[in-house]
């Protein structure tokens, strides 16, 4: 008996520890598999026969009557950046929320741009490395495929123009052109995944710098959100607003808010540069803004006007986040023309920056109405590994 | 004597009977009677197909707006309305019914923002009074197709017309007074015509801002602090003025003192200024009679000179290729102000000119130079062209076509535009496969429709699908059709 008792023990340990090394097994064997890139477009593209993913939404139904795209409800949006190849979307989702992108290997895109949080932070001014702290808060990506200037002082016109300021800037992501090259061609990951998403090269080449900027680029423009309750609306759908929101429409596009004037749906912004005297946080100089890139004096304290789409996932508000909540950055316009404006400080304010006296109620319904600006049901998934942290290839 | 008394009672008869008025359809091609011939090619009718819903006294006229459908056309009968009302549909004509001088009146209190906003295509809008406003009288943001006319419109606020990004319309026969800015303000808009308007007391007549192809012909402007102006405004995201006529209007006596909103652009404008061109191109005054303004006739400015805004680097600053045809102009520059004055100083004389012009510009030209009291137009030669007759309007011949899609690709934007973040075609995401619907709905659109509906839940390992009914009735359609026959 003593003998059967212990064989069975054995038998038993011997299946258990077979069980265990297989469940390891397959724990390794997940962390080495080859990452894949998704060969099918995201939401909101439809893939040709080139293999390109082209934007496809509702307002591409209505007649361009001009090319800035901008004016009312069923207005056309301006050309979007598109035609990203699937592989090259995906590639840069990978690279936008890997810290080894950055020369510590803390920082990623994502640290500043979460899309939890909008692809913002939710900072008033957002954190560098080593808890550096910037000057400005961090803008939401969303949309951004359909944006002619960017950054807040509108310095870069393209996706791949900006994304090498916070790269390559000292107290961002810290990193040098050459230190990012070098440490992508260090990861075979990331090496697999660029010859996938650039085919036509060769496997034995290396990453090349306009290829990481060029996946960025596309993974950003995949960052589309045109679906919200508003967008029901404005295709015809009238019960997708209640009363309030309505209200706060009709507040929001009136000529004594003249909210639209500048945030000028369909996207919610005239893409303009536009000096409205907003005010810095307490002991902070005034922020020169769109000045220094144009140089243009006319333009001091002048800043890009930011889309408005998923503005209720952003909090705080303006440059340089002063405003906590909506109601506080509306109450911004209520105060009168250039009540915050230095003393020391002559700006050459924007025509509608007025008095326009909103009631406290009209404050609350233009609330009301910018939270049904929230659509994230195009929302990326997040990698659930990253290429840098792959350790070899099996 | 019997005569008189059968033609008496005939037209009591008629006053009393208002019905007869003949309402006028939206879905109507205008066609005016200009003072430059008429255009037979614009005289096209479809018939009225709509339903005629009627608003009287004490009732709303946005419940009706609710109510109706495209095409439908909405009467309003002499009272006293205090609305905001938005029109977001296509094809909707609103039209007051005056009865024995008694006007449907439109009353802000001085409370409401403006009286009516619309951003639907083919909007018609006539025969209003519109009084104590705060922001606009009307005002359109992207409407195509629109009509606006015979409306009564005194202070509403910042300005009394306002059509905002809109091709192809028409502004005419309408009164307007006590504007704070432009009484009909054209922005950024493109084929659009401001025929026969009165325009009076206000800080600018009639503005045509950002906008190309305007015909502003037969208007009287008057006692305004600036009469008619063409203007490139910076910092807007259309950056183009071009191919505008000023023809046969009357821009008299625009002496009112500058009551502009503090920061407005038009604040900084003198008073006594008959017609004002900034940095707009290729504009054409044509036939005026310009008198009595007394800072000057005709003022020509750049952006330097003129706009106190930012610069906006994509705005071209000059004036170019204006052309001065015929215009009677006497007895302005009485009082010239500000920098013009200075000027004038300089040459001499306390008066202001005719025509004005200061800063950049190339290309401009005037058909008979000496007729005028003239400064900076030196360089202008002499014009190219006699009249402008053969342009009888600006309007376009069909109008604008509100969707540029077919039903196929209607679907196709539907499907990737809102399906796709639920459904891809082979494989789950949130919702089942297409492939998968295809399977169980295969020649049966109407099922599917039906399901986006009254989505009901048939699977316990999926979340249930939210209603998708808010999409149009044409989309549904669309997209139900375009699943079905998806290929990978």
């Amino acid at each position: 008996m003593d003998k059967e008792k212990f064989l069975i023990v054995l038998i038993f340990l011997v299946i258990s520890s077979l069980f265990f090394t297989r469940q390891n097994d397959t724990l390794a064997h997940e962390t080495f598999v080859p990452l894949n890139l998704n060969d099918s477009c995201p939401p909101g593209f439809k893939k040709d026969a080139q293999n390109r993913c082209d934007s496809k939404n509702l307002y591409l139904q209505y007649s361009v009557p001009n090319a800035p795209g901008v004016g009312g409800l069923k207005t056309a949006l301006p050309p979007a950046r598109d035609g990203f190849t699937p592989q090259q979307i995906d590639l840069g989702r990978y690279l936008f929320f890997d810290p080894v992108l950055s020369s510590d290997g803390k920082v990623s895109c994502a640290t500043c741009h979460q899309p939890q949080k909008g692809f913002s932070d939710g900072l008033a001014s957002s954190i560098g490395m080593d808890d550096y702290p910037l000057e400005r808060s961090a803008p939401s990506l969303w949309n951004v495929a359909y944006l002619k200037l960017l950054f807040w002082d509108g310095r870069a016109a393209s996706l791949e123009e900006q994304m090498q300021g916070p790269l390559f800037s000292e107290h961002e992501m810290g990193n040098s052109p050459e230190g990012l090259i070098k440490t992508l061609n260090t990861i075979p990951a990331y090496r697999y995944l660029f010859a996938q998403a650039f085919p036509e090269k060769n496997k034995n080449e290396s990453i090349r710098l306009d290829e990481v900027y060029l996946a960025l680029t596309a993974f950003q423009a995949s960052l589309i959100s045109l679906n919200s309750r508003y967008d029901q609306y404005a295709h015809g759908h009238h019960n997708a607003l209640n009363q309030n929101e309505i209200e706060g429409l009709n507040v929001f596009r009136s000529f004594v808010a003249r909210c639209a004037e500048c945030h000028t749906p369909p996207l919610f912004t005239n893409q303009q540069i536009a000096v409205i005297g907003v005010p810095e946080p307490k002991g902070k100089e005034l922020d020169p803004g769109a000045e220094i890139p144009f140089n243009e004096k006319t333009l001091r304290g002048g800043f890009k006007v930011p889309s408005l789409r998923n503005i209720n996932q952003t909090a705080p508000y303006s440059h340089s986040g002063v405003f906590k909540s909506l109601k506080e950055a509306i109450g911004f316009y209520s105060k009168g023309r250039g009540h915050a404006v230095p003393k020391n400080e002559k700006l050459n304010l924007h025509w509608h920056i007025w008095d326009p006296q909103l009631s406290e109620e009209e404050v609350d319904r233009l609330v009301d109405f910018l939270h049904t600006l929230t659509d994230e049901s195009f929302m990326p998934k997040i990698p659930e590994i990253l290429p840098s942290q792959v350790q070899s290839q099996s | 004597m019997v005569i008189i008394a059968i033609s008496v009672f005939i037209g009591k008869n008629f006053l009393n009977n208002t019905e007869s008025t003949v309402p006028i359809p939206s879905t109507m091609k205008y066609r005016y009677t200009g003072s430059s011939g008429e255009n037979p090619g614009a005289a096209i009718a479809s018939a009225f197909k709509g339903s005629i819903l009627e608003v009287k006294n004490g009732g709303s006229i946005q419940k009706a707006v609710d109510h109706a459908q495209s095409g439908d056309l909405i009467r309003v009968y002499p009272g006293t309305y205090s609305e905001n009302i938005y029109i977001d549909k296509d094809d909707i004509s609103l039209q007051g019914v005056v009865v024995e001088g008694n006007w449907p009146t439109l009353d802000g209190r001085k409370k409401l923002n403006d009286a009516f906003l619309y951003s639907g295509n083919g909007v018609l809008i006539e025969n209003f009074k519109i009084v104590n406003y705060k922001g606009n009288g009307i005002m359109g943001q992207a409407g195509n197709n629109f009509i606006l006319r015979n409306n009564w419109i005194i202070d509403t606020g910042v300005y009394g017309i306002f059509p905002q990004y809109g091709k192809n319309g028409l502004v005419e026969h309408n009164v307007l007074s006590g504007i704070e800015d432009a009484a009909i303000y054209v922005g950024m808009c493109d084929n659009v015509d401001v025929l026969h308007n009165e325009v009076f007391d206000s800080v600018a007549g009639i503005e045509i801002e950002n906008s190309r192809h305007c015909l502003v012909e037969n208007n009287y402007a008057h006692n305004n602090t600036a009469g008619l102006l063409a203007f490139i405004t910076p910092g807007l995201p259309i950056k183009t003025t071009f191919d505008i006529i000023f023809r046969n209007n009357f821009v008299v006596n625009n002496n009112h003192k500058n009551f502009g909103a503090p920061g407005s652009l038009v604040s900084g404008i003198p008073a006594g200024t008959g017609i004002l061109i900034m940095a707009a191109d290729d504009v054409i005054l044509e036939n005026n009679i310009i008198s009595g303004n007394d800072n000057a006739g005709i003022v020509i400015v750049d952006l330097v000179h003129g706009a106190d805004a930012s610069k906006d680097p994509n705005s071209e600053p000059n004036p170019d290729r204006v052309v001065i045809l015929d215009n009677l102009m006497y007895d302005n520059g009485n009082k010239p102000k500000g920098e013009l004055k200075a000027l004038m100083m300089t040459q001499f004389s306390k008066k202001g000119p005719d025509i004005f012009a200061i800063g950049g510009g190339k290309g401009s030209t005037i058909l008979d130079k000496n007729k005028y009291r003239t400064f900076g137009i030196d360089h202008y030669g002499p014009a190219t062209i006699r009249d402008t007759k053969h342009i009888t309007t600006f309007m376009m011949d069909e109008p604008v076509a509100p969707r540029s899609v077919s039903q196929d690709e209607l679907g196709e934007l539907t499907y990737y535009g809102v399906c796709a973040g639920c459904h891809a075609y082979k494989t789950r995401l949130i919702g089942v496969p297409t492939e998968v619907i295809q399977a169980i709905y295969a020649d049966n659109p109407e099922g599917i429709i039906d399901y986006m509906n009254h989505p009901k839940n048939l699977r316990d390992d999926y979340p249930e699908m939210p209603p998708q009914d808010y999409l149009s009735e044409e989309a549904k359609i669309a997209v139900a059709e375009y699943i079905l026959t998806l290929k990978e």
